[in-house]
């Protein structure tokens, strides 16, 4: 969570030093976020999870194993990238060696792509893994919303999908009830008869059992399930509201670094002392990478087809 | 001999039970119906989705990440358009991985004008195709290049869009253009696959031993061989674009008609060869003039082939106008017809320089 937390801190000040031209993440979300990336079975192909994530999934990343360093490399978009070569914002993750699904900026397309990951995992096909979609509050108003609500629980043809929306009460500017008519976005799964929850995704140890309910459903029934996580948007939707502190928000780290002081699992000074070492971990890490290189300009013509490359129209 | 759609199922058969094919499926593809124009009648792997062309799109692109191999339809292009989003994650999404995922999927859906569809059953799709990038954009004229086009949309690793003109799906095959294994009596052929009407959950087809044929994306296929005239087309126009060179005969004017069959890639090397034989070069197709796939063959033509010709290059479209027109009167004069291509190339055989 602290590494989540410092990475998404430092990818800020990257792009508030000109390191980076957009900035979007996850910071508020680590409680929730982190936890998913730990429970989740990953791994490549259908008998592992699948993970349709969006752009303020970077606890998720780091909680499956990535490199932090490989997410200041796409804030800096250089060729060194792993996720994008330089093409693609911060926090647009893809990891095929962990089935996670590229992230895309058009919100909530996730929904509609989750279903067929979703199929081929369904009962009857021996599949082991799950699939795992995740967006916003807001972006439940598009239709590919609904699209994952309809398809997955067909009955007799129900897929073993967990839709997960993290509430953050906003979309970009609009408050929740700006877009909203009911109270919580879980109520929508009832009318599909899909059983669904409700998390304060601030509280760690609640999202981790919220988290193993919905999982062991999803895996034991093969059918979808409902989670909607209550979250803080520490930093605005992006750079372009100035990516600034928003003191009013609940800090999941805060809370859960009182609970383990409290609890006597770790002291201040140790978590200060580790709070201290990664901040200067990633600072000399964005300082480094500012030596790699650029993707070139002949590059763009690269992998626009997995077999050739037809530019021109050339055969 | 087989019709488009017959070739369509035996290739879609071929797909399921050799080549891995796994999901066929989109809105009434599977049991009972099989598809509104019956493309889908008989196959084992297909399913009915929700009318819900997004969820269908989004399944496709899911199940290819996913390591299955669908072929999904759209039941009409006219409603793809919804689509289009998705599309384009479909057509970038290997690059902008950088390589790390690939879209192996096959879509299909009926296209363009000829069966009085009015407004939305008339649409064409390649313009809008050819402006996704990413993906490959095939077109038959026949039902042999539909069945050998389609077996290589199932083996690229690359989304396939397969457009089907829908006014040639239940046309048959000319004789030698048979459908490799499948009987030449057409009568055997129906009763084997075609689904009987009426009470039909009992029925199942007596396939043919068929073999693989491909025809690779990206060739195109001179459909006439000429000296006087280029018309690059594909789809519904080739055969309009064949009875008026034949017709042009009389006048002593030599058309060649180069079948395009691949929009994206597309086979520059045959239409750079036509076009240094004929010198003369028209464009045809049905989608709207304004930004059309045939605009961009003339630009490009124009560019690195403008001392090869002998005429200004032109463009024979559908109208700029919004839809397509129920009566005969509308739908005829919205899209070229075969009067109109003879005419048109009749112009640019006469054309002194």
């Amino acid at each position: 969570m602290l590494r989540s937390r410092l990475l998404e801190e430092r990818l800020i000040t990257m792009y508030k030093q000109g390191d980076g031209y957009f900035w979007i993440g996850g910071p508020g979300e680590e409680a929730f976020n982190v936890p998913l990336g730990l429970l989740a079975d990953k791994g490549t192909g259908v008998d592992h999870d699948f993970l349709h994530l969006h752009y303020r999934s970077s606890g998720t990343l780091l909680a499956l194993g990535a490199d932090p360093v490989d997410s200041l490399r796409q804030m800096k978009n250089v060729a060194s990238d792993p996720y994008s070569r330089g093409r693609n914002f911060a926090g647009h993750y893809s990891a095929r060696k962990w089935n996670v699904v590229p992230v895309t900026s058009p919100i909530e397309i996730q929904y509609s792509i989750a279903i067929g990951t979703a199929r081929a995992q369904r009962a009857g096909t021996g599949a082991k893994g799950i699939s795992i979609v995740q967006g916003g509050d807001a972006g439940t108003a598009e239709g590919d919303f609904a699209t994952s609500l309809v398809w997955s629980s067909r009955k007799g043809a129900e897929l073993p999908l967990l839709l997960i929306v993290t509430n953050n009460r906003y979309g970009i500017s609009t408050p929740y009830a700006g877009q909203h008519g009911y109270d919580q976005i879980s109520e929508r799964g009832k009318a599909f008869g899909m059983p669904t929850a409700v998390v304060d995704g601030n509280d760690v140890e609640a999202s981790w059992a919220a988290l193993t309910k919905a999982l062991h459903y999803v895996r034991t029934e093969k059918k979808p399930y409902l989670l909607e996580a209550m979250v803080s948007r520490l930093r605005g939707h992006s750079s372009a509201s100035g990516a600034n502190l928003a003191k009013e928000e609940v800090d999941c780290l805060e809370r859960f670094q009182k609970t383990l002081e409290d609890r006597k699992i770790l002291t201040r000074s140790a978590m200060d002392q580790l709070r201290d070492e990664v901040t200067t971990e990633l600072a000399e890490a964005s300082k480094r990478i500012r030596g790699e290189a650029p993707p070139t300009p002949e590059s763009i013509h690269d992998y626009v087809f997995a077999d050739k490359n037809y530019v021109g129209g050339e055969v | 001999m087989a019709t488009m759609i017959q070739a369509i199922r035996m290739a879609l058969h071929v797909g399921e039970s050799r080549l891995g094919v796994t999901d066929i499926f989109g809105e009434d593809v599977g049991a009972p119906l099989g598809g509104v124009f019956t493309g889908t009648q008989g196959l084992e792997t297909t399913w009915n989705t929700p009318l819900d062309e997004r969820g269908i799109v989004g399944t496709a692109i899911g199940l290819a990440l996913a390591g299955r191999k669908p072929v999904a339809e759209i039941q009409f292009c006219d409603y793809a358009f919804n689509t289009i989003d998705l599309l384009k994650v479909a057509g970038n999404t290997y690059w902008s991985t950088g390589g790390d995922w690939n879209v192996p999927l096959v879509m299909m859906t009926p296209v363009g004008a000829g069966i009085r569809g009015s407004i939305y059953h008339s649409h064409s799709f390649d313009a809008q195709a050819t402006r996704i990038p990413g993906w490959k954009i095939v077109m038959p004229s026949t039902p042999l290049d539909a069945y050998g086009l389609l077996l290589s949309a199932i083996q690229d690793p690359n989304p396939v869009m397969f457009l089907m003109p829908k006014a040639l799906l239940r046309v048959k095959s000319k004789p030698g253009e048979d459908i490799p294994g499948a009987p030449d009596d057409d009568k055997r052929l129906a009763q084997m696959i075609d689904a009987p009407l009426g009470d039909r959950s009992a029925w199942k087809p007596e396939w043919p031993a068929l073999e693989e044929m491909y025809i690779p994306i990206g060739k195109a296929k001179v459909a006439r061989e000429g000296t006087g005239v280029t018309v690059l087309t594909y789809g519904r126009n080739v055969p309009m674009a064949l009875a008026a060179a034949e017709e042009l005969v009389a006048e002593g004017v030599d058309t060649e008609v180069v079948d395009l069959r691949s929009l994206h890639p597309y086979d520059w090397e045959a239409i750079t060869a036509s076009v240094r034989k004929t010198n003369r070069v028209l464009c045809v197709n049905e989608d709207t003039e304004i930004t059309n796939f045939g605009e961009h063959l003339i630009r490009r033509i124009s560019e690195e082939l403008f001392y090869e010709l002998h005429a200004p290059p032109k463009l024979l479209a559908g109208a700029h106008i919004p839809g397509i027109g129920l009566a005969d009167n509308l739908e005829m004069a919205s899209v070229p017809q075969m009067s109109t291509i003879k005419s048109a190339i009749a112009e640019l055989a006469q054309h002194e320089p």
